[in-house]
């Protein structure tokens, strides 16, 4: 009935409903998220710089911040590395079961994190399946910054295999049979064809599982002992700010903790732009 | 022709894939990995449970503080997996049947909730719901409660399952475009009429899809519920709380016992979605992302 009179904003359309599907979905994403997260970046701005400084750089929330990005940066690298040699074997390969393979990477979106947590814990503690096979060389995993590391790697994974894996299922093969064709050796039309056109999903997969590790806290806190400057996550800070009622410190953690999300998302879109104009030009 | 064919075969056997140990290694290494860390926590889950047998096991999971998690879970996903639902229709009806500026900017925004960690879901609730909260003494002084209790309990995990069901419809209905609910507008149909009859039929396994992983993760979640819950036993307890708690009483039977339960529930998840991939890839949005 507006469609005539549709403003240069939108493209006129003979589909009724425009106002209220649209103006349903901005009330709702504006009173469950953006007027909810508006409240956390008001809180920050109003506490003012000097008490803002103060707590970011409190060492405690810098031992803490190290340990989320360090742990999550590693924990996400070892991802990048076995889930592409995952995905390559799910893609290219045949085996029995290769299916039910498949279908067990995406576990942890499944398994609730805090179950992840407790069993982690129960594996890795020195009298469990993997801890005691540890503990007997002196290696103590759980209750140290190695349990975080752990237990970022387990939720990470199928971030990087699910990126990775469309683009190796998409990729033209008859490159690397004209590689073969023209001399070159396997590992060398792997190393300058195939890894390649993979960059770009691979950095996308790297960035997607280190930006939910560093904010993951339900499959660590069971597993890292939390002990202040070593072995505290960010996540963990926050909450602890928060049941000693010291919401400024818990908000300023929070935002900080937001602004470098914030960065990593733009940096994966900005990836994906990037990735898709890379391949669509090829 | 057939002799191309079959000198193609011929090299994808032989020079274009890596030589026969080179792909048991690597199959080998992937498996390894894949086993140590995914499947030995899963089995290590049900091996805790039931290790001092099916009686403690049962004598567990039907105690009552976790009887009243069972429930407050189920209540729980059962209300914001609806209003996800309902908004994901609407979201994904706007940006999909639709073209105007700024949609590229309102799909990102509908992602948010993805990039804030669950501690700070939760944490925004309580700065503004909160006792010290920008609402807090208006709610106090009508007897109103949000913070550890139920309805901040469900506003956290409505935030963080927020995008899955939209995510999983714009882009199946972004490529089934307009043509069909035009065709039934010019028959005559009314603008609800198409929607039920049309757009939701033409969506529905995509629907169910997203509907899945939302129930899985609302009936999950941890982190943002436990920090609006308050912990209160038999009142504001969802099951993975239930599992910290008796975790950290050392009631570690108890503990993994309500845990193996959620973990039947993500098993449960993972073999209906991997069927609807199965039967329903093209029905089902063409990315496999998460």
């Amino acid at each position: 009935m507006t469609a005539t009179a549709a403003s240069a904003w939108r493209k006129p359309s003979v589909i009724p409903g425009f106002g209220l599907a649209l103006g349903f979905t901005l009330a709702y994403l504006s009173l469950i998220v953006l007027i909810p997260l508006g409240g956390l970046v008001l809180r920050t701005i109003g506490m003012g710089w000097p008490q803002f400084l103060a707590i970011a750089l409190d060492p405690r929330t810098l031992a803490a911040l190290r340990l989320s990005f360090g742990a999550s940066a590693i924990a996400a690298a070892v991802n990048t590395v076995f889930g592409l040699i995952v995905a390559w074997v799910l893609v290219r390969y045949d085996f029995p079961g290769r299916k039910i393979v498949d279908a067990v990477v995406d576990l942890p979106f499944a398994l609730p994190t805090a179950v992840a947590g407790i069993s982690l814990t129960a594996i890795y503690a020195p009298n469990g399946w993997v801890g005691q096979y540890a503990a007997a060389f002196g290696i103590r995993i759980a209750y140290t910054p190695v349990g975080v590391f752990i237990a970022l790697v387990f939720i990470g994974l199928p971030f990087v295999v699910r990126t990775v894996q469309p683009v190796l299922e998409d990729m033209d093969r008859e490159v690397e049979e004209m590689a073969a064709t023209l001399g070159a050796r396997r590992w060398t039309t792997v190393r300058r064809v195939v890894l390649p056109t993979l960059v770009p999903a691979l950095l996308t997969g790297f960035a997607l599982a280190f930006a939910r590790a560093v904010g993951e806290y339900g499959s660590v806190i069971f597993i890292a002992g939390n002990i202040p400057y070593v072995s505290e996550i960010a996540p963990l800070l926050i909450v602890i700010r928060l049941t000693e009622f010291n919401y400024a410190a818990a908000t300023a953690v929070a935002s900080i903790m937001l602004a470098l999300s914030f960065v990593l998302l733009f940096a994966i879109n900005l990836l994906q732009a990037w990735s898709r104009r890379r391949l669509s030009h090829e | 022709m057939s002799d191309i064919a079959v000198s193609q075969s011929a090299v994808f056997t032989g020079a274009a894939t890596e030589k026969r140990p080179v792909r048991i290694a690597l199959t080998v290494i992937a498996l390894a990995f894949l086993g140590i860390f995914l499947l030995l926590p899963l089995v290590s889950v049900f091996y805790e449970a039931f290790r001092s047998g099916f009686g403690v096991f049962l004598k567990a999971i039907s105690d009552r503080d976790t009887l009243a998690a069972v429930r407050l879970t189920v209540l729980v996903a059962a209300v914001s997996v609806p209003a996800n639902l309902v908004f994901g229709l609407a979201a994904s009806w706007a940006i999909a049947k639709y073209d105007f500026r700024g949609k590229s900017f309102l799909i990102t925004l509908i992602d948010l909730p993805f990039s804030v960690s669950p501690v700070t879901s939760g944490l925004i609730y309580v700065l503004l719901f909160g006792a010290h909260g920008y609402l807090g003494p208006f709610l106090q002084s009508h007897g109103i409660h949000i913070i550890f209790a139920v309805p901040g309990i469900v506003l956290a995990t409505v935030f963080v399952t927020f995008p899955f069901i939209a995510r999983e419809l714009i882009p199946i209905m972004q490529a089934q475009g307009t043509q069909d609910e035009e065709a039934a507008l010019s028959l005559g149909a009314s603008g609800w009429r198409v929607f039920f009859r049309v757009t939701l039929p033409n969506v529905k396994w995509a629907l169910l899809y997203g509907v899945l992983l939302c129930n899985a993760r609302a009936m999950g979640e941890f982190g943002a519920v436990s920090v609006v819950s308050g912990h209160i036993r038999g009142k504001t307890n969802t099951m993975p709380l239930q599992v910290e708690i008796l975790y950290n009483e050392y009631s570690y039977q108890a503990a993994f016992g309500v845990a193996s339960l959620l973990a039947l529930l993500a098993l449960v998840t993972l073999i209906i979605k991997t069927i609807l991939e199965w039967r329903y890839a093209e029905e089902i949005a063409a990315t496999r992302r998460h």
